[in-house]
């Protein structure tokens, strides 16, 4: 099968720093796809590449090439717009709009101009459900997003992503602000997604990352150090490096 | 060093493997010792410390759910938890075949030899020699010495096969010894039995060092 997001000989510099190193990355569609490492290995610039939220930092300079559905997403004719409506990003703090229920997930459909193409309404609960949400906010859709509990804040920001029927959900550390429950709550809202969607992860919770995905990628120093199937990296992995990480020998 | 208590006691956990296994190569000489010199005060002595095993055993379980639930261990630190788990169930296994010889010796008491033991002694000899080599193993983590031990399981087979054959010429040939053979027959099993567990042991210990089950050949019994 061929992948929804590959990278080719990927590099990432912030001035003089070099972020990401000769990245060769294959994201396999409708699967959960985890990146661990540590602080400051590259990780989250890896996943910032995939919608080029990297091009909101100054000084930032890629190479090489990340393709979507085998088109360069770096080409200049790429419309910015259109790609981060295929690719929607869950940030690690939830970061609802100081605005009601129904309006946060109104608000990109609307942006986008895609609100012709149905009843609003609709696409809000359709959205709200799909986030796992909708039934304990369907009798409050004018309260505040902001009144939400944290876990329930951080559904309401991916029922906003699913609003504008992305195709890869990018997710950078989108539990580490939630207590347990919240947590188990948006990692099982990620196998429901993974039926329609491709969902890469950012974690430094490494028994989230086993939990939840299918790939797991370890990222050192800006280099992607290993990639397999999750059971093989964290029961066998092949590069003493990983083994010293996820054991926790890191030091 | 990050996680330097969790070294501890894994370090920790593989001593006490270490002793169990240490009480249980001692079980199998005294049974065997018990069974040849008629001594029946070892023998009942062997089956008071099959209790003592039983519980090292429950103990080491313990200490890996300790460790599983608060370290979280992963990869190679999981496949020795792991190891642990299933060796300590095998040796627990050959303390219980060693108190059953223990057993057949206070049964056969002081009735007149059958024959001198030689094959038999040999047997538990092998086998304790390749249980105190699979431990070494299992510290060092050396899978080629444990990839050998599983070699030698064919030669208690053999042996096994020999005590078998002989005993049966004994039983055709006296049916008053028939009782006294057939419970030296469950002593030979006990040891083959054992010497098929330590040969567990020793694939535990090539899968806690390679992270995959090696495909061995299988005991004949």
């Amino acid at each position: 099968m061929d992948p929804k997001i590959e990278t080719q000989k990927l590099n990432l510099y912030y001035k003089n720093n070099h972020a990401l190193k000769n990245i060769d990355f294959k994201i396999r569609e409708k699967q959960i796809t985890a990146i661990i490492g540590p602080s400051g290995c590259g990780k989250s610039s890896l996943l910032r590449t995939f919608d080029r939220m990297t091009d909101l930092t100054a000084g930032a300079r890629v190479e090489g090439q990340t393709l979507l559905d085998g088109k360069n997403i770096f080409d200049p004719l790429v419309d910015i717009v259109e790609l981060r409506k295929r690719v929607g990003m869950v940030f690690q703090q939830p970061n609802p709009f100081p605005k009601s229920i129904a309006e946060n997930v109104a608000f990109g459909p609307k942006m986008l101009g895609l609100t012709h193409q149905g009843n609003i309404d609709e696409l809000i609960e359709k959205s709200l459900r799909a986030a796992a949400l909708w039934d304990e906010v369907k009798d409050d859709l004018d309260k505040s997003g902001l009144a939400l509990s944290g876990g329930q804040q951080q559904r309401l920001c991916i029922a906003r992503v699913l609003a504008v029927e992305p195709e890869v959900i990018l997710m950078d550390e989108p539990c580490s602000a939630l207590d347990p429950i919240s947590t188990l709550k948006i990692e099982e809202l990620m196998q429901d997604l993974k039926q329609k969607y491709t969902i890469v992860i950012v974690t430094h919770n490494m028994q989230q990352a086993a939990r939840v995905s299918e790939w797991s990628a370890f990222m050192l120093l800006g280099e992607m150090i290993e990639y397999s199937a999750t059971h093989e990296l964290f029961s066998r992995p092949k590069d003493k490096r990983t083994e010293d990480y996820i054991t926790g020998r890191f030091g | 060093m990050p996680r330097k208590l969790f070294e501890q006691h894994l370090h920790d956990l593989q001593d006490h493997v270490l002793i169990m296994g240490s009480m249980v190569e001692t079980s199998i000489y005294r049974s065997m010792d018990s069974l040849k010199n008629r001594n029946l005060e070892l023998a009942q002595k062997v089956i008071d410390d099959d209790d003592k095993i039983d519980s090292k055993r429950y103990e080491i379980e313990e200490e890996c759910i300790d460790l599983i639930v608060t370290q979280q261990p992963m990869a190679g630190d999981m496949r020795i938890i792991i190891a642990v788990l299933n060796i300590i169930v095998d040796l627990e296994r050959i303390a219980d075949h060693a108190a059953g010889n223990s057993k057949i010796a206070i049964m056969l008491g002081n009735e007149p030899p059958l024959k001198p033991l030689v094959d038999l002694p040999r047997m538990a000899e092998m086998t304790g020699s390749m249980l105190r080599r699979a431990l070494e193993a299992f510290i060092n983590h050396d899978a080629s010495v444990s990839a050998k031990i599983c070699s030698e399981d064919d030669n208690i087979d053999h042996l096994y096969d020999q005590v078998f054959h002989e005993l049966l010429v004994y039983m055709t040939e006296d049916p008053k010894s028939i009782t006294r053979a057939t419970r030296l027959i469950w002593v030979a099993h006990n040891l083959e039995r054992s010497a098929d567990r330590v040969t567990n042991i020793a694939e535990r210990i090539i899968y806690l060092v390679t992270g995959t089950h090696e495909g061995l050949d299988g005991s004949k019994y």
